[in-house]
């Protein structure tokens, strides 16, 4: 059994489900979490009924917003004291900017973006794809403890069981420290909709879009099934898109519980971006595109006529 | 300024992926190299810097394997002063490859005014490196950045976050800067740059030169092997308009009774 702490952000009154993936995995472990700031009553209650013995809220000065100094000086402090085997999180972008460089203060190891692991015998073994999910390998942490691990959203699936556990919060002061590179301003972007890095369902356009204008078509779909809109290379190097929306070894990796492609050919850094999706749809008039060799269910058709005949036929059941 | 670029050589993206022998690495006989998309980027941003600020040096620094050091040469091109090689093999792990660097950016004698760097290579997709460097060196640093402008030594640089919302950061230099695609065009190299490159200085060093050992690895790899194959899915002919109807509400009905996807 291994002494855990569980990293989470607080966005919202809910905690991002990666963070309760986590927590899932880690059962039969001693497990903490903690937050930079308040964590909300709802939250707590979530993360008590998937095994948080200790919810920490960590607050001081100058942690209102995120610093990678500040968060890093806060929780290096925090972790240190707590004595804890092993510190996870959700492979966020503020995690993934975070954990390597509180991981170098401790002059311990990281696994990053860990898509599944095993705590046998408390100590860590983790799968990784990497050369965007060509390969995969077992990785290992040595060196000193507390070993760092983030975990990519989506990959290990939600509990199946719940496992209460105390759940005692718990308020620690934390000390930012010098912060040298900080948040002057946040420019918010222009969706409101879960990012591709979490979506469950995303709906993609190619090359095959012929115009900016022509994603209007997929946000119809995406609007009525909850999805998020993607785009291959082709489509953002043709400026269909911008690079937010870019699904691939260039763009980002995604594992939603549905992905449909539409008019995308399937080259191979946009298939290593989403092969890992549980379910892929894929529409385009091409029979030979190699993005039917990885889909479940391939219509060949001009996107322009099905994607709409597809909303429609959502609506029915949604 | 002394602006400082860390680049890595990875396998070009349309590269096949083979697993070693015993499943350690993988094969790396056949591969073409390219320089990481994302660190010429860096090394773009690293040129307009020195552009905006006379009498600034640009340079380079690559920790890895010498089947070739094109790379280095490429960036040297492009317009970089001089290179650092430290050889070593390819599958060094970050903690190591931060390490060597920071050993070899001391090594060089110029401190650091900026160091540029690609946001992940694109080969071990660790996204470590800049910020463990950052440590090391106690710099603040700045990554996914999509937008950088600099004046007086002062950098404003656009942190791209979840859904496209963009963090604005101020900071001084010394700083590390891990650049994302969207922050610049990187140029070509040209004729010129290229035959000029032939006569830059190259400085090689070792591993223990930069102080780096083998106790320093603190992530090890092992049983690299492809992903499952999915079995074959099911495929439709659409391209007559009098079918699709039925076969959308086929494939609808598929994803909500077979896949459970919907």
């Amino acid at each position: 059994m291994a002494k855990v702490l569980v990293f989470t952000e607080l966005t919202s009154d809910h905690v991002k489900s990666v963070t309760l993936e986590i927590l899932g995995k880690l059962t039969g472990n001693d497990v903490d979490v903690a937050a930079i700031g308040q964590v909300p009553a709802g939250a707590v209650a979530e993360l008590a009924k998937y095994g948080a013995a200790n919810i920490h809220s960590l607050k001081g000065d100058n942690l209102d917003k995120y610093s990678p100094e500040g968060y890093a000086n806060a929780l290096k402090e925090f972790i240190g004291n707590g004595g804890y085997d092993y510190v996870f999180a959700g492979a966020t972008s503020l995690a993934k900017d975070l954990f390597p460089r509180l991981s170098g203060m401790f002059d311990a190891g990281m696994a990053s973006e860990v898509t599944n692991f095993t705590m046998d015998g408390g100590t860590f073994a983790g799968t990784r794809p990497l050369f965007s999910g060509k390969c995969l390998a077992k990785v290992e942490i040595e060196g000193p403890k507390p070993h760092f691990v983030t975990v990519r959203p989506n990959a290990l699936g939600m509990p199946e069981n719940e496992n209460a556990a105390a759940g005692n919060v718990v308020d620690a002061a934390a000390n930012a420290g010098e912060i040298r590179a900080a948040i002057k301003e946040i420019i918010k972007g222009a969706s409101e909709k879960l990012d591709l890095t979490e979506a469950n369902i995303i709906v993609s356009g190619g090359r095959a879009m012929k115009e900016a204008a022509n994603f209007k078509i997929l946000d119809e779909l995406a609007d009525v099934i909850g999805a998020t809109v993607g785009a291959s290379r082709a489509a953002v190097d043709s400026g269909y898109a911008p690079h937010a929306m870019q699904v691939g070894q260039t763009g980002k990796t995604v594992a939603p519980t549905l992905y449909i492609a539409c008019g995308i050919s399937g080259a191979i850094q946009h298939l290593a971006g989403m092969r890992t999706s549980k379910c892929i749809v894929a529409i385009n008039t091409d029979p030979d595109a190699p993005i039917f060799t990885k889909a479940d269910y391939g219509i060949v058709g001009d996107l322009f006529q099905i994607v709409p005949i597809l909303t429609e036929e959502f609506k029915k059941i949604m | 300024m002394n602006i400082f670029v860390c680049i890595k050589q990875v396998p070009d993206t349309e590269t096949k992926i083979t697993p070693n022998g015993d499943g350690t690495y993988i094969e790396t006989t056949s591969i073409k190299w390219i320089m990481n998309p994302y660190d010429e980027f860096a090394v773009e941003q690293a040129l307009l810097t020195k552009q905006a600020n006379s009498g600034s040096t640009v340079t380079v620094v690559r920790v890895g394997g010498v089947k070739d050091t094109e790379t280095l040469r490429t960036a040297l091109a492009m317009g970089a002063d001089d290179a650092i090689l430290v050889e070593a093999d390819d599958n060094l792990d970050s903690f190591m490859t931060a390490k060597a660097l920071k050993g070899a950016i001391e090594k060089s004698g110029n401190s650091a005014d900026v160091i540029f760097t690609g946001k992940q290579a694109i080969d071990d997709d660790c996204l470590q490196v800049p910020q463990l460097l950052a440590g090391m060196l106690n710099l603040p640093s700045v990554s996914v950045v999509v937008g950088c402008e600099e004046a007086g030594g002062k950098f404003t640089l656009k942190r791209e976050i979840e859904g496209g919302t963009l963090e604005v950061y101020e900071v001084n230099s010394p700083a590390i800067i891990a650049c994302n695609k969207g922050i610049n065009t990187p140029r070509y190299a040209s004729l010129p740059g290229i035959m000029k490159a032939k006569r830059k200085p190259l400085a090689k060093h070792s591993l223990a030169d930069v102080g780096v050992a083998d106790s320093d690895r603190r992530v090890k790899y092992s049983n690299f092997q492809l992903p499952p194959e999915k079995p074959p899915g099911k495929k439709f002919d659409a391209m007559d308009e009098a079918n699709q109807a039925s076969i959308v509400a086929e494939v609808v009905g598929l994803l909500r009774t077979e896949a459970k996807a919907i």
